[in-house]
């Protein structure tokens, strides 16, 4: 595990120049966006602390951002999660498993005319709150939704 | 892990619909194989796609998306045609990559 780290920090260190010189946006490869990497987030134990690596410790409640999840999740290996923002100018949402070992599961940053609308599936140890951090204008907002797990998702 | 991945990129309205399915096993580090010990952390970290070129969508995961993760997103003021092309990164640097042409409705 902390061989894997350091290997970890060190090409997060090695590809941290490509950040200034390719950051112009067309040719930003897979490398310079791996140097973008919120390690602090990804690696917080409690919500509070994924939420602050976002810049947001207090998002406000928002009806105009639409988190679909199930009821209730017979397999927390594959919880299917879909976020839409209808909040203008949004920038970016993040998805907050409040009771996984590591809450922040994602981050998604749109450019471009890419629609405010992310779909994909998380892994949920237990039943827990999921909550859409949404970036718009410097803001954040949020919404959440309860997930019942029957089965977790994270070991095996 | 250059496994095959699967893209569909369709018009729907005003916007392209994406779907994407990646191969990765995405360990969590918390999983142990058959003989007790833990499978080592490995996952997608980064994701990234273009729409002709023009970056869309970065995204950065942890290792609680789930295994042979989906992604579904949409791009505004595409046109049947257009070429997508979503990429990605793990914690080992593996790379994986995809293109797609936008169908029409």
């Amino acid at each position: 595990m902390h061989q894997l780290r350091r290997k970890l920090l060190k090409a997060i260190g090695a590809a941290a120049p490509l950040m200034f010189t390719a950051g112009a946006g067309l040719l930003r490869s897979a490398n310079a966006l791996a140097a973008a990497w919120n390690k602090t987030g990804f690696e917080s134990k409690v919500s509070a602390d994924a939420l602050k690596s976002l810049g947001a410790t207090t998002p406000q409640p928002s009806k105009d951002i639409t988190l679909t999840a199930p009821d209730i999740a017979e397999n927390g290996a594959q919880v299917p999660v879909t976020v839409t923002s209808r909040i203008p100018n949004t920038q970016s949402i993040s998805i907050i498993v409040d009771k996984n070992p590591f809450p922040l599961t994602s981050t998604f940053d749109f450019a471009n005319g890419a629609d405010s609308y992310v779909s994909t599936k998380l892994k949920m140890g237990q039943t827990s709150n999921i909550v859409a951090v949404v970036k718009a204008d410097g803001k954040f907002f949020s919404a959440s939704k309860e997930v019942k797990v029957t089965i977790g998702g994270c070991g095996g | 892990m250059a496994e095959p991945m699967k893209i569909r990129a369709k018009m729907e309205g005003d916007a392209a619909d994406v779907k994407v399915l990646m191969s990765h096993p995405m360990e969590t580090g918390q999983r142990k194989n058959e003989k007790g010990e833990l499978v080592p952390v490995h996952f997608i970290q980064s994701v990234t796609a273009t729409h002709n070129g023009k970056n869309v969508l970065d995204a950065q995961w942890s290792q609680a998306v789930a295994r042979n993760p989906f992604l579904g997103f949409r791009v505004k003021g595409a046109k049947a045609g257009d070429k997508i092309t979503v990429s990605w990164i793990d914690t080992t640097g593996d790379k994986g990559s995809i293109d797609t042409t936008v169908a029409a409705p």
